[in-house]
């Protein structure tokens, strides 16, 4: 019992020590974000960790959001230095970092990635148009009289009668995640630009109040949207905004099921399932080939040249951002960010490359490392 | 009068022997029931470990080729005067990738060469350059060495592939597997127990990739755990069977922890998150943290089984050692905990148990996370094994599916290990 005894005192005292001791700062680079950009994060992170004396970044996938969530919430050692990101930093965003001391940040565009839209290769592959994604999976769609309502397509065959009389059921991605909202921005607004009277709301500028709200009446939008949009943004907002807040809106009857981040958790789905349809990454797709085949999109099938080539409509450039004041204080970051936009790791041939990445063109890439060498500040208007 | 009684005597008899049949077919039939839950339940453990061994069996495996490696100075860039610095900075691939080619000659093409390349894994020129570096001599000779395969590579050679399946629906080409047969027949080829899934790290190459990191993220995790809620919940436990006043605080203070061992352990991950890291500003990802939170999660398992055990102490205990003069503290300490030892440490060691297979509350603090280095101490970033099984399955690569499997063989046996010891405690104890 006294064995007991002495253990339990030496174990708080040890503990105690183990507080004490805690250092001021985090030693390896920390880094957080999209879970797009980690797998191949990963890779620089593993190959600049064995091949120099730094410690090996570590990589948190929380997401788009989540991760630009943390980085923005400060200086110091339990914030992340660095965060991945499959979109580009919102205005709302970056407004928030500038309000909590993060105000010197590095923007590096780290190449771009197709977002496949697949079902199993049991089934026939599919050819569909961003009008087509755009009518299967929006919250509200034109009816006949040209006003907005509750979906009704159940079928691909509602959507457009040359596609299979399948019901509809696509897994994708939840909303935290940089995927759904490249997948919103490019595939469903892209589709809503095909309904000439979304279109028109889309180009109205602020001013134009009257035509904005005509508009509305028009596609049967209760101008109670307009009213709330202002009051959120605390100023007249644009037809942009409408049109977005309308394309955007994916509905929530059951044809769309958020499958959570795991994009391999979709790929099992839809090898049981071949008749559902799944929206993720493409490099995921590159990997699964004997499992999934990618939908051609506007007759572009997802593939490494068409991505490259931007003629792959559905594709979306990576990020990363860094935190300029934690440069010099952790040792390692713009080391890290040095390789990973090494002609080694994103070029033609480089290890990225080969694990799915689309590179950069030269010049861009050119544009890049001499931002990583200077550390230059992004600043968004 | 007698024989009133006599004649409801036999009745009785009667009537017991009649329904007696019934009764015994129920409780037959009702053994059957257990029987047959029983036999569900283990049927189901059966085919998940089943699944789980055929999966994860070949990781345990490892294949390697014979190549004549070229230690040729000018491909790796070593001048003459090289500092040890310079010769650990050489350019090993590119020695593979000459080697290669000169056991491969007629590879001309660009495709072809990648492809050739991607017989040998990214690590191997990691391990040529720790041999170079301790051995220098090597420099300027040829030598046969022992390389890591690529995961695609190696899972052709345990015939995880089959050749007769279209080229395109699998990873391995048919130029590929046309050269890995003919280093098979020359007897280049050899598979070894995988030691490095052991003695190295997390990487994002399925054939390096080791569960070492994790192993000791989660020892270090589970340590502040152990030093944090056994100590506590012990206490606890002893002045509230012990010592405490009953009324309505203790009542409540109670219901209060049979309520928190019912509380999801995400919820703990977001305290710690607001608590530990965000107030008191403790590192994130470090096993510090998760421990801590972990400890808030067995606590409330720590201080009711301990309670129980201290409550089931025999009562003779109390008296015999309160008659010869002894203290309240003296007989608790001296004669009641030892008693509850057994149980004490039964009930830890489940709590403990279970906090090795959490990873919900470790999801907030950043304790899920891509960690290569292993840590040493409990404030460098960590991960735990549960968590390593959830990124590998997580992951694209398809080298990573046995890796998965493998990992989760290890934590059951850990579970297993620590289930047995709490068994192996509480009986060797209870005989003395």
């Amino acid at each position: 019992m006294k064995n007991f005894l002495v253990g339990a005192i030496v174990a708080l005292a040890t503990f105690g020590s183990i507080h004490s001791v805690q250092a001021a700062s985090h030693e390896s680079v920390s880094i957080v974000g999209s879970s797009t950009v980690y797998p191949f994060a990963t890779v620089v992170a593993e190959r600049f960790g064995r091949s120099t004396d730094f410690k090996t970044p570590t990589i948190e996938s929380t997401g788009t959001g989540g991760g630009l969530k943390l980085f923005c919430s400060g200086l110091g050692a339990n914030t992340p230095d660095i965060t991945n990101a499959s979109r580009r930093i919102k205005m709302s965003e970056y407004d928030d970092c500038q309000t909590s001391g993060v105000t010197d940040i590095v923007e590096v565009l780290v190449g771009y990635d197709g977002i496949a839209i697949a079902n199993s290769t049991q089934s026939a592959e599919l050819e569909i148009s961003l009008y087509d994604i755009y009518l299967a999976l929006a919250k509200d769609v034109p009816g006949a009289d040209g006003k907005l309502i509750a979906n009704p397509n159940i079928t691909w065959e509602d959507v457009n009668p040359v596609l299979p009389p399948v019901k509809i059921e696509v897994l994708g991605p939840p909303p935290t995640s940089g995927t759904r909202d490249a997948f919103v921005e490019l595939a469903m607004a892209g589709g809503a630009k095909a309904v000439p009277d979304l279109k028109e709301l889309s180009a109205m500028s602020a001013d134009q109040v009257d035509e904005i709200k005509a508009m509305m009446v028009k596609l049967g939008v209760p101008l109670g949207v307009y009213n709330a949009l202002a009051e959120r943004k605390g100023k007249a907002p644009k037809g942009k905004d409408i049109f977005t807040t309308l394309a955007y809106a994916i509905r929530e009857d059951g044809a769309f099921i958020e499958a959570g981040e795991n994009d391999n958790l979709i790929v099992q789905k839809l090898q049981a399932n071949p008749d559902a349809v799944g929206i993720f990454g493409f490099s995921f797709l590159d990997e699964n080939r004997d499992k999934v085949q990618g939908a051609s999109v506007d007759g572009i099938v997802p593939t490494f040249d068409t991505i490259a080539g931007n003629e792959y409509p559905v594709s979306r450039p990576l990020y990363f951002y860094i935190k300029g004041a934690h440069v010099g204080k952790i040792s390692g970051i713009q080391e890290y960010a040095i390789e990973f936009t090494s002609l080694k790791a994103m070029g033609e041939d480089g290890y990225l490359t080969e694990r799915g990445l689309i590179p950069l063109s030269g010049e861009e890439l050119k544009q890049i490392q001499n931002d990583v060498k200077n550390l230059n500040r992004l600043e968004l208007e | 009068m007698n024989n009133m009684n006599k004649e409801s005597n036999y009745k009785t008899t009667a009537a017991i022997q009649a329904s007696l049949k019934k009764r015994h077919a129920a409780e037959r039939r009702f053994q059957w029931y257990g029987r047959s839950a029983v036999l569900t339940g283990f049927i189901f453990l059966c085919i998940l470990m089943v699944d789980i061994v055929g999966k994860g069996s070949p990781a345990f495996t490892q294949h390697f080729i014979k190549v004549d490696v070229i230690f040729d100075r000018e491909t790796l860039g070593i001048h003459a005067s090289a500092t040890p610095a310079d010769i650990a900075q050489a350019d090993y691939s590119a020695a593979i990738k000459s080697s290669l080619r000169t056991m491969f000659p007629d590879v001309s093409t660009r495709v072809g060469k990648k492809s050739l390349y991607r017989l040998i894994s990214v690590g191997a020129q990691y391990s040529l350059r720790d041999m170079v570096v301790e051995n220098p001599a090597l420099i300027g000779t040829t030598r046969e060495i022992w390389l890591l395969a690529h995961s695609e590579a190696g899972s052709y050679l345990k015939n995880q592939v089959s050749k007769d399946s279209p080229e395109s629906e699998r990873k391995i080409k048919d130029i590929q597997i046309k050269w890995l047969e003919t280093l098979r027949e020359e007897g280049r080829t050899e598979s070894r127990f995988n030691r490095s899934f052991f003695t190295s790290g997390d990487s994002r190459e399925p054939e390096m990739a080791g569960i070492k990191a994790a192993l000791y993220g989660s020892f270090y995790t589970l340590l502040v755990t152990f030093l944090l809620a056994f100590p506590i919940g012990v206490m606890a436990a002893v002045y509230l069977e012990e010592f405490a006043p009953r009324n309505r605080l203790t009542d409540l203070i109670e219901i209060n922890i049979n309520n928190l061992a019912a509380v999801p352990s995400i919820v703990f991950g977001l305290l710690g998150l607001a608590v530990f890291i965000n107030f008191f500003e403790l590192p994130r990802s470090a096993p510090l943290v998760g421990g801590i939170v972990l400890a808030l999660i067995t606590l409330p398992t720590i201080i009711i089984t301990s309670r129980a055990a201290i409550g089931a102490v025999s009562p003779s205990i109390y008296q015999a050692a309160m008659g010869v003069g002894a203290s309240k503290l003296q007989t608790v300490v001296h004669h009641v905990l030892p008693v509850a030892m057994p149980g004490i440490l039964t009930g830890s060691i489940i709590g403990m148990a279970q906090a090795l297979g959490e990873t919900a509350p470790l999801l907030m603090i950043g304790m899920v996370a891509f960690i290569m280095d292993v840590p040493s101490g409990v404030t460098d970033p960590a991960t735990v094994l549960p968590v390593q099984i959830f990124l590998w399955a997580d992951s694209p690569e398809r080298g990573f599916t046995e890796k998965t499997s493998a990992a989760i063989m290890v934590l059951m046996g850990f579970l297993i290990i620590m289930n047995a010891l709490a068994v192996f405690l509480r009986k060797r104890f209870e005989l003395k």
